[in-house]
């Protein structure tokens, strides 16, 4: 693997061999000495074009556990405000030498652009509205560790689905390892077509809760309302938030997950969020395992100068 | 001034097409003869195998200047022109400023003069394209300008464009509109639908095209003025054209040959030199073109050429500025994706936008005493795109890569050959 892009572009082998790989670096994780050198020599940067605080310090911890060197670029203080363009931005850090840039950038497809410019390896860390592949590996081995495996699930993606990569990642993810998806949300908040898509959709959420494995909610943004998406956030928890209620419908087993940052009392209920079947910190904690697979992937000994 | 003789060619042209020989000097037509042994001139261009037509006239070309220079000027825009076998071009109003006095008109039509094509100036509706405000129409006018457009941007105030099209009623123009509701599109960076809802790139619907276009349709009618509309691009644009037209309404169209040969698949690679506006758009909507050009419905292809430096289209695709380039390639891409027969491709791309435009007298014909603007077109060399290698200033072509069908070997302005076996003389 060269880079990680999306998890369009990978098969259920590939995000298989991915969460194996996380569970030898869960255990290293779980060392009293967390940290290995598979990565020494190598450098990796950060190029995060859009606030993020927890994939950006996830990557950074996955980076030190695997001893790699880590440069970080500001947006706010660079050159980038300067009118520096994509393309000169992107060289001008490769020409410093680092083996693989994490991008976050609020434009869909940025990360698929420098792949194409520079001989380092890319990962996508959010794009847009497109892909955010290493959450969704993150959230298939949360699902596997706590309930077994992803083949024959059934997993409601409750939310804006519309502007998230979140959703779009984690339903290509669950649906290529043999999860049924069924998206739900009003007809605003979903993109403009799901032709193509492998998924179910509905608009109703209680009818959709009885039936499921895994609810997985989306953050509801506060701009939503002004571009006339939804009339109100009370509305919006009223028809589709994870209330104490609506958690009762949900089988002995089911899970609950959340990318974060929650907006408790929006689309989760402050009460639901802290209930034992609420994973939300297994997710953070197995994002730094994930994320060393990740990179070890891509730069470890599988890789060398010659595969350039 | 040399003069020059075509030989060997077929000579196509609205009349039909018959095997003659051309024969240029003084700038005009001196003969075209089926027998053309007995003719001489200074220069011999050989037309063996190719066809000998009208040279092309471009009713949608940036060519930058003033304003954006580092893009394109009207030297080397007229350059890419004339390689692509066109002898007019209509230059758009959006540079910087706009073209919305006498004075940027008279610049830009003075810089025409010496270029290697002939250039003409489309004049602004408004202020600044500002949208508010009606630009000076009657001073352009006697300029010469006939056409007006706030190309890039729609007049979006119903009201507004109703006036702009009573007034230049008056004034015998016609009013060229982009159609696009700027409310419905915004944040939009590509069409939107199912490629777009799986890109994660924001899409603009098709309807945001659509609703101007039945706007104007209906100012058409209500005011009597003329409307040329821009680059169509949706099957039901389209559709909503045939009604007008078969209504008896004054309106005409064109359709650029990125909407008939491309679709919004091409944007899946992210790379912004597949943005333009009105965007790609589906499968379906580029065989609706294809048929609007093919029956008469859309008069005739346009370029939409807009030229931009490199540096701006290596950003995220969302941020990049929407246009490709065209001049150079517009023939071969007709060629190669229209299933139409030569002449039908040269009538779209000659004799019926010189019509659209009033220059019909100088431009669209083959015949003894008219000026001497000619192309000559080797409808079967196939050749590759290099972006590198186009006389354009930029280098923003989606078509980079790509084996076309269909070349201009010559072409002939105002009877100077200002390119011969397919390369700029001057």
């Amino acid at each position: 693997m060269r880079h990680l892009l999306g998890i369009a572009d990978l098969s259920a082998d590939d995000i298989d061999h991915l969460l194996v790989l996380a569970d030898s670096f869960a255990e290293v994780g779980r060392r009293r000495m967390p940290k290995v050198p598979a990565l020494q020599g190598r450098t990796v940067t950060w190029l995060f074009y859009e606030d993020s605080t927890r994939t950006r310090l996830s990557f950074e911890q996955a980076a030190k556990r695997l001893s790699a060197d880590t440069l970080s670029f500001s947006v706010s203080t660079s050159s980038v405000r300067k009118g520096e363009s994509l393309r000169d931005t992107v060289e001008t850090i490769e020409a410093m030498g680092v083996d693989c840039i994490v991008v976050r950038h609020r434009s869909a497809g940025v990360p698929h652009q420098i792949a194409r410019w520079v001989s380092a390896s890319v990962v996508n860390a959010g794009d847009g509205w497109h892909e955010h592949p290493t959450q969704a590996l993150l959230d298939c081995y949360t699902i596997r560790e706590h309930l077994g495996g992803l083949d024959g699930l059934r997993i409601a993606i409750v939310g804006d689905v519309k502007h998230s990569r979140v959703a779009r990642s984690d339903a290509w993810a669950f649906t290529t390892m043999g999860a049924e998806v069924t998206l739900v949300a009003p007809p605003t908040l979903l993109p403009p077509s799901t032709e193509g898509w492998p998924v179910r959709v509905s608009h109703d959420i209680d009818a959709t809760l009885g039936e499921v494995d895994v609810v997985y909610l989306l953050r509801m943004q506060q701009e939503r309302m002004t571009e006339a998406l939804i009339p109100s956030l009370r509305e919006y928890t009223a028809c589709y938030g994870l209330t104490r209620r609506r958690v009762d419908q949900l089988g002995e087993k089911a899970i609950v997950m959340h990318p974060g940052p929650m907006n408790r009392g929006v689309e989760i209920a402050a009460d639901v969020a802290d209930l034992p079947r609420s994973v939300v910190i297994d997710q953070v904690r197995n994002g730094v395992a994930v994320r060393m697979a990740v990179l070890f992937e891509l730069l470890g000994s599988g890789r060398r100068e010659g595969d350039r | 001034m040399k003069s020059i003789v075509i030989r060997g060619g077929e000579v196509v042209d609205a009349s039909g097409s018959r095997r003659a020989d051309v024969l240029v000097e003084d700038g005009r037509i001196a003969a075209v003869a089926d027998d053309g042994s007995s003719l001489a001139a200074d220069v011999e261009l050989d037309a063996g195998g190719c066809v000998v037509a009208p040279g092309l006239v471009d009713l949608h070309a940036h060519l930058r200047q003033p304003g954006k220079e580092e893009a394109e000027t009207v030297e080397t825009g007229a350059r890419a022109a004339a390689l692509g076998g066109f002898t007019c071009v209509l230059a758009m109003p959006n540079t910087t400023p706009a073209i919305d006095s006498a004075g940027v008109a008279r610049e830009v039509l003075e810089l025409g003069r010496r270029a290697c094509c002939e250039v003409r100036a489309a004049g602004a509706i408004t202020v600044g394209r500002a949208g508010t405000q009606l630009a000076p129409m009657a001073e352009l006018a006697d300029l010469g300008v006939r056409f007006f457009t706030d190309d890039g941007d729609g007049v979006q105030d119903g009201r507004l464009m109703r006036r702009a099209l009573e007034y230049a009623r008056g004034l015998g123009v016609t009013l060229a509109q982009h159609c696009e509701d700027t409310v419905l599109s915004a944040g939009g960076a590509m069409n939107e639908g199912a490629t777009s809802a799986r890109l994660g790139i924001p899409g603009q619907p098709a309807e945001a095209e659509e609703v101007m276009v039945l706007r104007d349709v209906a100012l058409a009618r209500l005011t009597g003025g003329r409307v040329h509309f821009q680059h169509l691009s949706t099957r039901r644009s389209v559709a909503m054209v045939a009604a007008a037209k078969a209504e008896g309404l004054p309106v005409t169209c064109e359709a650029t040959p990125h909407h008939l040969a491309l679709t919004d698949e091409r944007c899946a690679s992210y790379d912004p030199v597949f943005k333009v506006n009105p965007p790609l758009r589906t499968a379906d909507d580029v065989a609706a073109v294809r048929a609007g050009l093919a029956d008469g419905t859309i008069d005739c292809i346009a370029t939409d050429h807009a030229p931009h430096a490199p540096e701006t289209k290596e950003q995220p695709f969302d941020e990049a500025p929407p246009g490709m380039l065209g001049l150079e390639t517009a023939l071969a891409v007709a060629l190669t994706h229209l299933e139409l027969p030569i002449a039908g491709v040269l009538a779209l791309l000659s004799w019926r936008p010189a019509a659209v435009i009033g220059a019909a007298d100088a431009h669209g014909v083959v015949a003894q005493g008219r000026p001497a603007h000619l192309c000559v077109v080797d409808p079967t060399a196939s050749w590759t795109v290099e972006p590198e290698r186009l006389a354009s200033r930029s280098r923003n072509t989606p078509y980079a890569g790509m084996t076309l069908t269909g070349r201009v070997r010559h072409t002939v302005y105002a009877g100077e050959a200002v390119v011969v076996d397919a390369e700029a003389q001057r």
